[in-house]
């Protein structure tokens, strides 16, 4: 099995080849939309603005692939802003479409007394109750993840897992095929590699 | 609801190996620095910082190999700095595998060029690192590897930075780097509460009590320390446990 990893031309595309070939998955980088169409596991990093990721997937020709590839079935992993892209839109740049697959948009997170913006550091992933996580198997309720972002999405929906900072948002995601995270799993070590593993483990 | 409190070892380099100087000066090498890095990441580190402070006194080429080779070895966050001058420059080490850069001496020559940075990379990848020594009462800001006087206010120009798009200030005291004597909580809790972005305390690391002054009085989010991890003198297991005994939230591996 080898991970499409998603390049729109920002991003720390990098540091999660390196997370996943230490994993030891093999991966490929996809700029264009051709191996979308046989990608086996898909996953779109993210860092940066909700604005450029949204018009480098128009400009690339990757925004209809990408859509193609979750609605098929392709397991796919979003992670921080390429977690927010799967949702209609975002405040960051209200006129720019996301991809939709999630129903809802992503908000800014409000400053608040000792709560510094951007979101940036390592903070606590808690569990929501009753929702089974096969992306989270194996990682302690409570763990500590490594974040560094201003908006994110809502609890709701299809949250496997919430973080409190301020108000409460989505931390990690799970609708079939489909997970994502708002932290940084290729850099939340021994916890980070836990989760990568086991979106490995159920792409595989 | 609140975050871990950080602690971030350190590494000053000459690009390629890690040395650490006392107060700047008398540079010793102390090794390698992706095999560094890796003991730190095993041993709890939160983050790493990767410091050229050859670059900015020679003038030299950022040190993007050793970045990419540190990086490889990395499960937790990489921060790049030194004689980054420039987007490309800052670009080129990010590409390498940094999540954040810091500036220095070229903000100060340049402020809009954190805004540049900040409109490209995002501002939680955009570190201003100011170096300050205290001065009458107040604190001056100095560049060129904390050698030059720049005019500045260090409080002042921090607050500034973070107006400009830095997302966090690496705030090294200059009178206790390399000295082991301490934190400077005055000068940190004077730029704690002049911005509302993250700030790294840097200088004078001891003993865990030092660092949890630094929390406690200086209200830092996060503290750095080079030589003391690097000599032995101080685990990171050990600055952790002491400040989770006594209540700080901190990452526990």
């Amino acid at each position: 099995m080898k991970v499409t990893l998603v390049d729109y031309g920002a991003g720390n595309l990098a540091s999660v080849e390196q997370a996943l070939r230490r994993l030891g998955a093999a991966t490929e980088r996809c700029a264009t939309p051709e191996p979308l169409a046989a990608a086996e596991a898909v996953v779109l990093p993210g860092v940066g603005h909700f604005a450029a990721l949204s018009a480098a997937l128009d400009a690339r020709g990757l925004r209809a692939p990408l859509a193609g590839a979750i609605r098929r079935g392709v397991p796919f992993l979003g992670i921080c802003l390429g977690l927010q892209a799967l949702w209609e839109g975002s405040d960051e740049a209200p006129a720019a479409p996301g991809l939709a697959v999630l129903p809802g948009r992503v908000a800014g997170l409000r400053a608040f007394p000792g709560g510094k913006l951007p979101h940036m550091g390592w903070n606590t992933v808690r569990r929501v109750a009753g929702r089974e996580s096969r992306l989270l198997r194996g990682v302690p309720d409570g763990a500590f993840a490594y974040f560094a972002h201003s908006y994110a999405g809502p609890a709701g929906g299809d949250a496997v897992a919430v973080c409190d900072y301020g108000s409460t948002f989505a931390a990690a995601v799970e609708r079939g095929n489909l997970a994502g995270v708002q932290f940084h799993p290729e850099k939340s070590g021994a916890v980070g590699a836990t989760i990568l593993g086991n979106f490995l483990g159920f792409a595989g | 609801m609140s975050l871990a409190r950080r602690i971030i070892a350190c590494l000053d380099t000459d690009g390629a190996r890690v040395v650490k100087g006392v107060k700047f000066e008398g540079l010793r090498d102390a090794g390698d620095p992706a095999a560094l890095a890796a003991r730190y990441d095993r041993e709890g580190a939160d983050e790493v910082v990767v410091l050229d402070v050859a670059a900015a006194r020679d003038h030299r080429p950022t040190f993007v190999e050793t970045i990419r080779r540190t990086a490889g070895e990395l499960s937790i966050p990489l921060t790049a700095g030194g004689g980054i001058r420039t987007l490309a420059d800052a670009r080129a080490v990010v590409d390498a595998g940094a999540d954040k850069v810091t500036v220095n001496t070229a903000a100060v020559r340049d402020p809009a060029l954190l805004t540049e940075l900040s409109d490209a990379l995002g501002s939680q990848a955009v570190v201003l690192a100011i170096d300050a020594l205290a001065r009458a009462g107040r604190w001056e800001v100095c560049v060129r590897g904390g050698r030059q006087p720049a005019g500045l206010d260090a409080v002042d120009w921090a607050a500034e930075g973070a107006e400009r798009g830095a997302g966090e200030i690496l705030l090294t005291s200059i009178d206790r780097d390399g000295t082991q004597s301490g934190f400077a909580c005055d000068l940190v809790a004077a730029v704690t509460g002049a911005v509302g972005v993250p700030v790294v305390a840097s200088g004078g690391a001891r003993a865990p009590e030092d660092f949890l002054r630094v929390f406690e009085d200086g209200r830092a989010d996060a503290a750095l320390a080079a030589s003391t991890f690097h000599d032995g003198l101080l685990a990171i297991a050990d600055v952790k446990a002491f400040l989770a005994a006594r209540g700080l939230p901190v990452r526990q591996a």
